[in-house]
């Protein structure tokens, strides 16, 4: 397959080698996140004037799922702040190099976790309550202080990033849409790897420490679990480790087995429709229902929120995988023709963000000047007027997105089945009724 | 240590410290009245200091819906607070005192317990003469009336008075149709005292409208109108009948928005006063009216206006409640 090597260019490459670029990158985040806490907490309740939902769901949101996943993969978790005080705590400092003896307690994950099922409910507990998160400052400020007090305190207890590997509920799809992104990290020649004294990429070296995603570079096969930390890169002695640019949903070609992912991938898919139809849709009951948060009426959106994704999504699939030929398990072939859902979930996440993003994005400016809402006016914008942006092409591009899907995951879908040897016309008729589904939803 | 890992070191706590203490520190600097509905707790603060003639310059912003603001008894346009804007407004007094600020939007069922004040301080920049006795006091409390005293009539008329009609038959009767005897005395007081001379009932109901007519002018009824549908039509309802957008709310609500009350004053929530009813209304003078709407009703959802309506804006007010009770005009 056609890859270009980015590392080949020294800028570049010395770019990811150096701490210091990406340092500063971090301190500079971190300022936003802290920033973002704390006008949550103090600004304005008023969602649309605070800095907390205005740059967290609408600037930070249209970023990653519009630019980050499908160009750069994991590329937000690059320069997510999130690990960076729990790693200064577990390490000892910031740039010196790993001490001899381990800080803190250093355990290994345990065993039976190690697999997404966390982040998996990690994600739905915020997409339940995402009605309320999604417009409170109060309570986006809290979760966010929670989740970099989450890490810090994981990073005490267990070794590397297990909130980020294991925990984080943004992480989680990020993983799983990072595979169809033309960017990777991986290693040039395998048996340089293999005959690798000490393995410091994951071990660790004076030049860096272990792999804190708990991945061994050598084995990568998918962009899932890497979070492009560039921390191989600082430690291979051999410099076999390359950034190369490649086809999109070239890991797609390779489906997984694994059930986490597969219902990672029906997670995010059925909760972007459930969004488009509850959030988007024009009906008052369901927005009510999800908006207050405790009451019967929320306990049956919880109810219905969860049998479309747990129980109607996968059972339509897997009765329509059912009858074949083919002598696979049928818990494999689910697993594997998932995989198709995987460009198909992006788009409709991409589809659905592109409305409430362009309707939205205006609040940017006035919250710009007038961050906490308090009547501040610092670069004389705070009285910009709310105005949807490009609403002409609005439908045309979530069409192309929705229609681009369908075809994207067609394919991904034959590639699977030709690798477990099943039929993929069950999988694309799926999918073209979830898609009509959508564009009903969206237009 | 190296000095590349202190200076890190340093930038990432300065980083954190500031992010933290550089927006903490302006926030504190930006004193904001908030705005939240009465049963969230209202105004935020809502004793503001002031002094006399200090210009006083301030923030508002409402923190859930749409709410207004104004001080009563000042000549003042009432201003509104937008959710998440922030609305500036500079003030000043010229006399010292307590000023009531209240909300002019209906923002929620409790929307009139959204007030708060302010406390001028100072001495008057032109001192006032002192007022007598009489002007001290309000009519109602110089007539000694019971304004909690149920006041039905017996007769009501059988169609609505024409003050139209009257003002020909008032003229040729010997009766006082001054200020003091209108507002001291009840269309039914007035309607009893004719049965001294030969109207029938309904000619003497026609000159109890004229003798009120007679006592305002159009302006102060349009603006006794205008102050009606701003606060007095949420509940009592823009036809008077009773029946404003809140009047279900508070009937429903009940006790569960009334004040903690114990034992005998514990009364259960009335429903908004419907000014058509003739049975109430020909019983009140126009001083009853007055102490009900200054004082309020006790035990009830009506607040009270003392310290908003100017006295002046109250006697417009009456003129227009009876005139749903008597026609003005062909």
């Amino acid at each position: 397959m056609n890859r270009i090597e980015l590392t080949r260019i020294s800028f570049i490459k010395n770019a990811l080698k150096s701490r210091y670029p990406q340092l500063a990158v971090f301190i500079v985040v971190l300022a936003g996140y802290i920033f973002a806490i704390l006008a949550g907490l103090v600004g304005s309740p008023v969602g649309s004037h605070n800095f907390s939902i205005v740059f967290v769901w609408i600037a930070w949101w249209a970023v990653l799922i519009l630019v980050a996943v499908p160009f750069f993969g994991r590329g937000w978790c690059a320069v997510c702040p999130i690990p960076l005080p729990g790693e200064w705590l577990q390490r000892g400092g910031v740039l010196s190099p790993p001490h001899k003896k381990p800080n803190w307690l250093n355990l290994r994950w345990p065993k039976f976790l190690r697999n997404i099922w966390l982040q998996n409910i990690s994600f739905l507990l915020l997409a339940l309550f995402s009605s309320v998160l999604l417009t409170t400052p109060n309570i986006t400020g809290i979760v966010l202080a929670a989740m970099l007090f989450a890490a810090i305190g994981l990073s005490t207890v267990f070794e590397r990033r297990a909130f980020c590997r294991y925990l984080c509920p943004v992480g989680g799809f990020i993983g799983l849409y990072s595979q169809t992104a033309p960017i990777e990290l991986r290693i040039k020649d395998k048996q340089v790897c293999v005959t690798c004294d000490g393995k410091p990429c994951y071990n660790g070296s004076q030049a860096g420490y272990g792999c804190p995603w708990d991945v061994f570079p050598g084995g990568l096969t998918k962009n899932t679990y890497c979070g492009l930390c560039m921390e191989c890169i600082r430690t291979c002695p051999h410099d076999n480790i390359a950034i190369n640019l490649r086809p999109f949903s070239t890991d797609l070609a390779k489906p997984s087995t694994r059930m986490d992912e597969a219902f990672k991938a029906f997670i995010m898919l059925g909760s972007a429709m459930i969004y488009a139809g509850v959030l988007l849709g024009p009906w008052g009951a369901f927005k009510d229902a999800a908006y207050n948060v405790g009451t019967s009426a929320w306990f049956i959106y919880a109810v219905i929120f969860l049998a479309i994704i747990f129980v109607i999504l996968p059972g339509l699939f897997a009765l329509g995988i059912l009858k074949s030929k083919n002598t696979l398990p049928l818990k494999q072939r689910f697993a594997s023709l998932a995989t198709a859902l995987i460009p198909l979930g992006l788009m409709f996440w991409v589809a659905f963000s592109l409305s409430f993003v362009l309707t939205n994005a205006s609040y940017i400016i006035a919250a710009l000047s007038d961050p906490l809402g308090i009547g501040w006016n610092l670069f004389g914008t705070a009285n910009a007027i709310w105005q949807p942006m490009l609403t002409t092409i609005l439908a045309p591009a979530q069409t192309l997105s929705l229609v681009g899907g369908l075809i994207w995951s067609a394919r991904t879908a034959q590639k699977a089945a030709n690798e477990t040897r099943t039929s993929s016309i069950s999988v694309i008729a799926f999918s073209f009724i979830l898609t009509l589904v959508m564009l009903w939803l969206l237009l | 240590m190296k000095r590349s890992e202190l200076i890190s070191r340093i930038l990432i706590t300065a980083t954190i410290v500031g992010a933290v203490g550089a927006p903490l520190y302006f926030w504190s600097r930006t004193p904001l009245i908030h705005a939240h509905i009465a049963e969230d707790g209202g105004w935020s603060p809502d004793v503001i200091k002031a002094n006399v003639n200090e210009p006083l310059n301030l923030k508002l912003t409402s923190d859930d819906v749409v709410h207004g603001f104004a001080v009563g008894q000042m000549d003042m346009q009432s201003v509104d607070v937008l959710p998440g804007k922030v609305t500036d407004i500079t003030l000043t007094f010229d006399k010292p005192g307590i000023y009531t600020f209240f909300c002019t939007r209906w923002c929620g069922l409790n929307h009139w317990r959204m007030r708060g004040t302010i406390e001028v301080s100072g001495s008057p920049s032109d001192p006032e003469p002192a007022l007598s006795e009489v002007e001290r006091f309000p009519l109602y409390v110089t007539l000694d009336l019971d304004i909690d005293a149920p006041h039905n009539v017996p007769v009501i008329p059988s169609s609505q008075p024409s003050a139209i009609s009257g003002e020909e038959l008032a003229t040729n009767l010997p009766i006082d149709q001054s200020t003091d005897y209108y507002r001291s005395h009840s269309p039914y007081q007035v309607f009893d005292e004719l049965s001294r001379t030969s109207l029938t009932e309904i000619q003497r109901w026609d000159v109890v409208a004229s003798i009120w007519k007679s006592n305002m002018i159009p302006e102060s009824l349009a603006n006794g109108g205008q102050l009606y549908a701003q606060n007095c039509a949420a509940c009592h309802g823009e036809n008077g009948a009773g029946d404003g957008v809140f009047a279900d709310d508070l009937a429903a609500s009940g006790e569960a928005s009334m004040q903690t009350m114990t034992g005998t004053d514990n009364m259960m929530m009335q429903t908004p006063v419907d000014f058509n009813d003739p049975t109430r209304m020909l019983g009140a003078s126009p001083a009853l009216l007055q102490g009900k709407i200054l004082r309020g009703g006790m035990g009830t959802g009506m607040p009270m206006w003392g310290s908003i309506f100017t006295e002046e804006q109250i006697w417009d007010l009456i003129a227009f409640l009876y005139s749903f009770q008597f026609e003005y005009h062909n």
